[in-house]
């Protein structure tokens, strides 16, 4: 029983993975991006074609992939996305949905629909002995990186100049304009630091398992009951939310292998229905 | 050459339009208040000066360049900045990072934080409360020290007494002639005509989106003001 719970922690990591782009997203500029589960597809095959082409050890890949990541989301923003920004939030959803259609078709054309992971350099096979119960390494590295980002984005949001820009525009854009800010400038920069919490994801999705075009939906929908879980807008309820997630599913499949998923669904529902605003509602300074 | 100078202003909320051919100065240091009932056209007006709402490029002059059409960013980066109605703090923010987000434009000058502590030094108590948990009258003075951290040439209060008991509505106006001790110009919107005769120099009454008086406050006579206020001449 430990074993599962330790399994469904360090599943809920990589979920949290998964969750917090979307958490920033919405808590700065309440535009829910439908297209996260495909972005982290994209940054899943990015890594693995540029550890192939440029023939890059997997850790240095992914660090290159980063700034890139940055400059797309920041000009996805700037140029497409401000756009859909109002008080109607479907042009946004219809604008992200169609980009997560043209991103899943795209993957196809380029990569078929066959399965790939990336190299992690023998991570993925090593495991660590604590006490009685074995932990593989990877799935404890993912972890320990989900923390430093959420902490991160934490600490992003409360101790510093830009966390403040991010909470004034979230809290009232036309007195953040007042003040002297852009809230496009401010919007784009959101979007840039969560397309590289899901370049991050995508990369260690690829290292953990394996990434194929049509994953987006599922991991959208991982990320999602995440963030709801543990509230919109805040990282550490969406990381909580994670990890209940994570260890329902673990839960669910010692129970039978065809219950995992299930299950999480099942808890999901369970929480909009008793709580509808999540764990811990929105990050506060 | 006046601080301010609106010529001829106009401005509409989509096909309706608000303000008629406004034409008003603000010369350097001077407190000037701009009364009129609801829906006279003050807070347009405000909006018009600040950029929230658009209007032709020429028809506002700030130190003699023109704004009309600037974005608010950049109009409080030249010297205007607001205290919005009904105050509008920051609700994820504490009270020093709400004054904090007044000096985002980055404008050089007198004030900073240990400057405004002082003037209001039970913000200082509660700087890391939520903005929003102090009481109305606090919460005031953090909007007002808000927008004295852009440093503005010109600081244009919309509705300081707004939801305000008449002591705490005294406190802050108080603080004005330590506001305008070195050479910034106020421009006050205020619907207790009262108080707007005794902290302002000048008083620019709005009817229906225009000008209806216009005179010294120590001039001015209450039934000039009625008359202008109500639109009821004898």
């Amino acid at each position: 029983m430990i074993e599962t719970l330790l399994q469904g922690l360090l599943l809920g990591g990589l979920y949290s993975l998964f969750a917090l782009g979307l958490s920033l997203m919405f808590g700065v500029m309440r535009l829910t991006n439908t297209a996260q589960g495909d972005f982290i597809v994209l940054g899943g095959f990015a890594a693995i074609t540029a550890a192939a082409q440029f023939a890059l050890h997997p850790a240095i890949a992914v660090l290159l992939l980063l700034p890139v990541a940055f400059g797309v989301g920041y000009a996805l923003q700037r140029w497409v996305l401000n756009g859909t920004l109002g008080r109607d939030p479907l042009p946004s959803l219809v604008v992200t949905f169609g980009l997560s259609i043209v991103v899943q078709n795209a993957l196809l054309e380029l990569f078929s629909a066959d399965p790939r992971s990336l190299d992690s350099g023998g991570l993925n096979t090593q495991s660590l002995a604590l006490g009685a119960v074995n932990v593989g390494v990877l799935p404890l590295l993912i972890f320990g990186v989900a923390v430093v980002c959420t902490a991160g984005l934490q600490w992003l949001f409360t101790a510093t100049k830009l966390g403040r820009a991010f909470r004034a525009v979230s809290d009232d854009r036309e007195i953040a304009e007042l003040m002297g800010l852009s809230a496009h400038t401010v919007y784009a920069l959101a979007t840039a630091i969560a397309f590289v919490l899901i370049a991050i994801a995508g990369s260690l999705q690829a290292m953990r398992t394996t990434v194929s075009p049509s994953d987006g939906p599922l991991l959208l929908l991982f990320a999602f009951e995440a963030v709801i879980i543990g509230g919109m807008g805040s990282f550490w309820g969406s990381f909580a939310g994670a990890m209940l997630l994570g260890l329902t599913q673990q839960i669910g499949f010692r129970i039978d292998p065809g219950w995992g998923l299930w299950a999480g669904h099942v808890m999901f529902l369970a929480v909009l229905v008793v709580r509808p605003q999540g764990l811990f509602p929105k990050t506060r300074g | 050459m006046s601080l301010v100078h609106a010529h001829d202003l106009k401005a509409f909320y989509g096909d309706a339009q608000a303000l008629f051919g406004v034409d008003f100065r603000v010369e350097q240091g001077e407190v000037v208040a701009i009364i009129g009932a609801n829906g006279a056209g003050k807070s347009t007006f405000l909006k018009a000066l600040t950029g929230l709402v658009k209007v032709p490029r020429d028809a506002v002059l700030f130190d003699g360049q023109p704004i009309g059409s600037l974005p608010p960013g950049e109009i409080v980066k030249r010297g205007l900045a607001k205290v919005p109605e009904g105050r509008r703090l920051f609700p994820s923010l504490s009270v020093e990072e709400n004054l904090l987000m007044g000096a985002f434009a980055g404008r050089p000058g007198p004030w900073d934080l240990a400057r405004l502590y002082a003037m209001f030094p039970i913000l200082k108590e509660k700087r890391l409360n939520p903005g929003t948990s102090l009481s109305g009258g606090q919460q005031q003075m953090v909007a007002i020290g808000r927008a004295l951290m852009a440093n503005p040439s010109v600081l244009l209060c919309d509705e300081l007494s707004l939801g305000l008991a008449p002591i705490v509505i005294q406190e802050i106006y108080a603080a004005l002639p330590r506001i305008t001790a070195e050479g910034m110009s106020v421009v006050v919107v205020e619907q207790d005509v009262s108080v707007a005769m005794r902290v302002s120099q000048r008083v620019v009454c709005l009817q229906e989106g225009r000008v209806s008086l216009e005179g010294a406050s120590s001039a001015l006579t209450r039934e000039q003001i009625s008359a202008a206020y109500f639109g009821v001449y004898a």
